[in-house]
């Protein structure tokens, strides 16, 4: 494919679809250490209302009021979970699978009550988002990267997923010790004075800011997956958190090249007419990876889980 | 209930907690309806090795982890030195149960031992040789210098004890707070530990040890705290750890046989 090509059409939804996957893998190798890989699932669910309410309210399909909803149905979602576990005294799965489903299926309801038909919001585009409509339409071929007019064209969801992205990695890296020591050893990590509350909550919150960015770029289904698919391959590889992080990101960001390129090509290779979603192929490619590393990774067995009784 | 709780934290209030490593006043702490402790007092004898003695579900482990505000008392005050604990974090370290972590956690033997660095380290201060030296001489005195490279889940129950108590070294505390850390572990990781924690009583730090077993209650230590829910009896070993003591505290969950030859090793 020439760069005439590749770079208005390709280039975009490639970038977008690969910032969507490592924003989420990063958060989520420590969701799954924590064994609250869940939340990622439920975030990505609840989003759904958020931004229904938001286009209720404002009457307009427009970034900001919904990242606002989508956030706020977010956070609202991490409450309730939080709530209903302690009062409950449930164990969290569970607190989670009520709050995320409940808020889900309200978000259908109230989109199929409302009047969304003249506007481009619906199920379909919540779960898959629109990859490949995110192009670039200014551009004519690799040197428009150097040309500012051009590169005012670009998608507005690249901008907004690529601050996210640095946000994370912020996060990550100013917090890497209090991070890994609290998933390890939470009594200790209080002991050492590290808020452990606090730090638990802040990681949800950049785990939810990563998942409303990555759904208003690329829809629900890449979000789920790569909270989980690629630390949880990655864990498969490495016995040293470092290394665990490295391969996450190996993953997430093959993930969503291989996934993309089988969405757009693989079809006709195998002689289909029509193009897949490139959400659900790079979503497949990260389940196929972690089924590999469940089965040929070097570090698959369990060395420290605890004896079954 | 609290009101009587507070009350009796002001009454106890007095110099000697000043000077207390760890003085606990009015400690009530509940997991659901029953109180788990109940209005506690604790003054923990400097330089001393203090065993935390009862029955199971007496609420040892948990006094500690309240005390610490790992878990959050209903009441209760905690100073250390004289001070607030919060302000005094550099000089307490804790050894949690073994079991309280998952093993699996993909992490090396030295990296644990130098999470006990991060008081010196800080968010970003960088790692030097001088941290690792520090890390493999703590690794060193428990004996696990030739483990450092492990994969944590590699390791022996006993082994892992060993790390964790590494990890409590590398933070070079006045005060060891550990909870059952022969729980579960061969005799040689038991008496490598029970080495080093005469080491720091010799340095004249205090250690303070959740203990299960009775019956090297006398040889271990020299200070007891009995507990069931609420405090039974506290006190150099000789005059707290006696029949009736231990009778009060266990009930007729004891044989009176075994209380005998107990309190006679207790002299």
């Amino acid at each position: 494919m020439s760069g005439e090509e590749f770079v208005p059409l390709s280039l975009t939804p490639l970038l977008i679809g690969i910032f969507a996957a490592v924003a989420c893998a990063l958060p989520g190798n420590f969701l799954v250490l924590r064994k609250q890989a869940l939340i990622g699932d439920a975030i990505s669910h609840v989003v759904l209302p958020g931004i229904v309410v938001a286009f209720l309210l404002t009457g307009v399909i427009s970034a900001w009021p919904m990242m606002l909803g989508a956030a706020g149905a977010a956070l609202l979602a991490v409450v309730m979970i939080e709530a209903i576990r302690r009062l409950g005294r449930i164990e969290p799965g569970a607190a989670m699978g009520v709050v995320f489903t409940t808020m889900f299926a309200g978000g259908v309801l109230l989109l199929e009550q409302t009047d969304t038909s003249s506007v481009h919001l619906d199920v379909e585009h919540a779960l898959y988002g629109n990859l490949e409509s995110l192009i670039w339409l200014d551009a004519v071929g690799w040197s428009s990267l150097l040309d500012a007019q051009a590169l005012a064209g670009l998608p507005v969801e690249l901008g907004r997923i690529a601050a996210t992205l640095i946000g994370v990695i912020a996060f990550i890296w100013l917090f890497w010790r209090p991070l890994k020591i609290s998933t390890f050893d939470e009594g200790f990590a209080r002991t050492m004075g590290i808020r452990t509350n606090v730090l638990g909550l802040a990681l949800v919150v950049v785990a939810a800011i990563a998942a409303v960015a990555a759904f208003d770029a690329v829809g629900s289904i890449i979000v789920i997956a790569m909270f989980i698919c690629p630390p949880a391959a990655a864990r498969m590889m490495t016995n040293q958190l470092e290394r665990q992080i490295a391969w996450s990101i190996g993953f997430a960001t093959t993930s969503a090249i291989v996934g993309y390129v089988f969405a757009g090509y693989g079809p006709l290779w195998l002689g289909a007419a029509d193009a897949v979603s490139a959400a659900g192929m790079i979503a497949t490619v990260s389940g196929v990876i972690l089924a590999l590393t469940a089965l040929f990774g070097p570090c698959r067995k369990r060395a420290g889980a605890p004896a079954q009784a | 209930m609290l009101e009587l709780a507070s009350s009796n934290g002001i009454a106890n209030t007095n110099e000697a907690l000043a000077e207390s490593p760890l003085a606990i006043r009015g400690l009530t702490v509940s997991y659901g309806q029953k109180p788990a402790v109940f209005s506690v007092d604790m003054t923990v004898q400097a330089g001393a090795m203090t065993a935390v003695i009862g029955p199971n579900g007496a609420g040892k482990s948990t006094m500690l982890k309240a005390a610490l505000g790992i878990v959050k008392p209903l009441s209760g005050q905690v100073t250390a030195f004289g001070k607030p604990l919060e302000d005094q974090r550099a000089r307490v370290a804790y050894v949690p149960q073994r079991a309280s972590v998952d093993w699996d956690f993909p992490t090396r033997v030295i990296d644990v031992v130098l999470m006990g660095l991060y008081r010196e380290l800080g968010l970003l201060g960088r790692l030097r040789g001088r941290h690792k030296a520090k890390a493999m001489d703590c690794l060193n005195r428990v004996g696990m210098r030739d483990f450092a490279d492990r994969q944590i889940g590699q390791l022996s129950g006993g082994q892992q004890q060993r790390v964790f108590l590494a990890r409590s070294l590398a933070q070079d505390a006045d005060l060891y707070l550990l909870d059952e850390p022969f729980a579960g572990v061969d005799a040689a990781t038991e008496k490598a530990i029970i080495a080093v924690l005469k080491s720091l009583k010799d340095a004249g730090k205090t250690v303070v040890v959740v203990h299960h077993d009775l019956a090297t209650v006398t040889d271990y230590f020299d200070h007891v705290f009995l507990i069931n829910t609420r405090k039974v009896a506290e006190g150099p070993v000789d005059v707290a750890f006696t029949a009736e003591t231990l009778q009060a505290a266990y009930g007729g969950r004891l044989a009176t046989a075994q209380i005998d030859q107990l309190s006679r090793a207790a002299g």
